[in-house]
């Protein structure tokens, strides 16, 4: 499979402060990949770099094996891009800001950008303002589709939306990734919703990348270990220890091994999986000796 | 037509799920030889789900020899197993398991000893010829 994106040392420095570091990601065309983290985690940094919003204070961008840097007209055509809270001219109508995408954009779509607007049953005379936070979040979306990009970043999409809404905006994606096959990369906090939708997986914490790949793969490669409180393994395979007076579940990357004798091991959920990481960057361990995890 | 659930909170992973789904309801008879799944499109409308899940469930049903893709038409369900088993037996099935499962747990048998067990009594009825 060919590489949407690829970055290499990328970082993002404001003033003293690394937003991002060291960030080397590889997204396969046709993935839609989750990019979680907490808030102030480098999520927006990372996505604005790739759009060529800002520039990298360190490394490179990628997009589609082009030459052409992030942010040059050739890379902006490639993609298309919400920005969180999916923010529309308020005082616009509807046609008015498909006039204005059609002006921007050479390879616009204006056919698919009305009749978008037409199944959601919004009004193309209506003021973009007056409509709700859902219809806002969809025009966002039927604008940035109607670039006919191959990449669609999309910064917290579904975070200020409710319940019916959320739900309403993820099926016109998935359906748009059915029928295009473009690749896609949403950043959000909540994982449990982007379970089904996601096939890739980025975590990021304090500026860092601390996991990425395939999601099956990486549930497949985790497992959550019980085991007694005495003895826990230590190493680079273990991402998170919770110790309690007699036992201690360890959440480790053993690949395809089994766990040590007496330990028993139970496949992981994804919440959990990002957690371990998230908790793990939050608390860094002093790097000790690596013994082996699995017998 | 075939309709899909997803249990966002049961920790296992969307297109397991859906392959377990299809499993269940042809061995119950929900699902008859030559029934059409949803094609991946209504999959995806229905549930917000990636496209990937569905063919990635649907690529390990044709693996498991469940269904047969048909290029441009859609995915059927290629056999029943020989005997199908009625809801209510198969609901039945499952709760007489559940209350030995308990059983067993309280008895303070882990998942490693329970699987142990059911090997041994599966074996031992090969050999009395019984299943």
């Amino acid at each position: 499979m060919s590489a949407a994106v690829v970055t290499r040392g990328l970082g993002k420095r404001y003033r003293s402060t690394w937003a991002l570091r060291d960030c080397d990601l590889v997204l396969p065309a046709g993935a839609v990949v989750a990019l979680v983290g907490p808030n102030g985690a480098g999520k927006t940094t990372l996505l604005q770099l790739l759009a060529g919003l800002q520039q990298p204070s360190a490394g490179s961008v990628s997009l589609f094996g082009l030459s052409a840097p992030a942010g040059s007209a050739q890379a902006l055509g490639e993609l298309g891009y919400v920005a969180q809270d999916h923010p529309v001219y308020r005082r616009f109508r509807v046609s008015e800001l498909l006039h204005l995408g059609r002006s921007l954009n050479p390879a616009w779509d204006q056919d698919l950008a009305e009749r978008r607007i037409d199944e959601l049953g919004i009004p193309l005379r209506q003021r973009t303002g007056r409509l709700s936070g859902g219809q806002q979040a969809q025009v966002a979306l039927a604008l940035a589709l109607a670039k006919r990009p191959r990449l669609l970043i999309l910064d917290e999409p579904v975070a200020s939306l409710d319940p019916l809404a959320r739900r309403e905006f993820l099926q016109v994606l998935m359906a748009t990734v059915a029928d295009e096959g473009l690749t896609v990369l949403l950043s959000s906090h909540n994982v449990a919703e982007l379970e089904r939708v996601c096939d890739h997986l980025v975590v990021v914490a304090g500026g860092r990348v601390q996991l990425a790949g395939d999601v099956d793969s990486l549930l497949d490669e985790h497992r959550v270990l019980t085991g007694p409180g005495a003895g826990v393994p230590d190493g680079p395979g273990v991402i998170h220890v919770d110790q309690a007076d007699r036992h201690a579940h360890v959440v480790a990357r053993i690949g395809g091994a089994e766990p040590m004798p007496g330990w028993s091991a139970r496949p992981i959920g994804l919440e959990e999986l990002v957690l371990a990481y998230l908790r793990r960057a939050r608390e860094p361990r002093p790097v000790t000796s690596e013994l082996e995890l699995s017998a | 037509m075939f309709v899909f659930q997803l249990d966002s909170t049961s920790g296992v992973p969307p297109y397991l799920q859906l392959v377990h789904q299809v499993r269940q309801a042809i061995t119950v008879g929900y699902l008859r030889e030559g029934d059409r799944l949803p094609l991946i499109r209504e999959a995806v409308e229905q549930l917000a789900i990636n496209p990937n899940t569905v063919s990635k469930a649907y690529r390990q049903l044709e693996h498991e020899g469940l269904v047969d893709p048909r290029p441009g038409v859609g995915t059927f369900v290629a056999r029943a197993p020989e005997v199908t088993v009625s809801p209510a037996q198969y609901a039945k099935l499952r709760r007489g398991l559940e209350r030995w499962l308990r059983e067993a747990a309280d008895a303070g048998l882990d998942d490693d000893a329970v699987g142990a067990l059911l090997a041994i009594v599966r074996r031992d009825l090969a050999e009395e010829g019984a299943a």
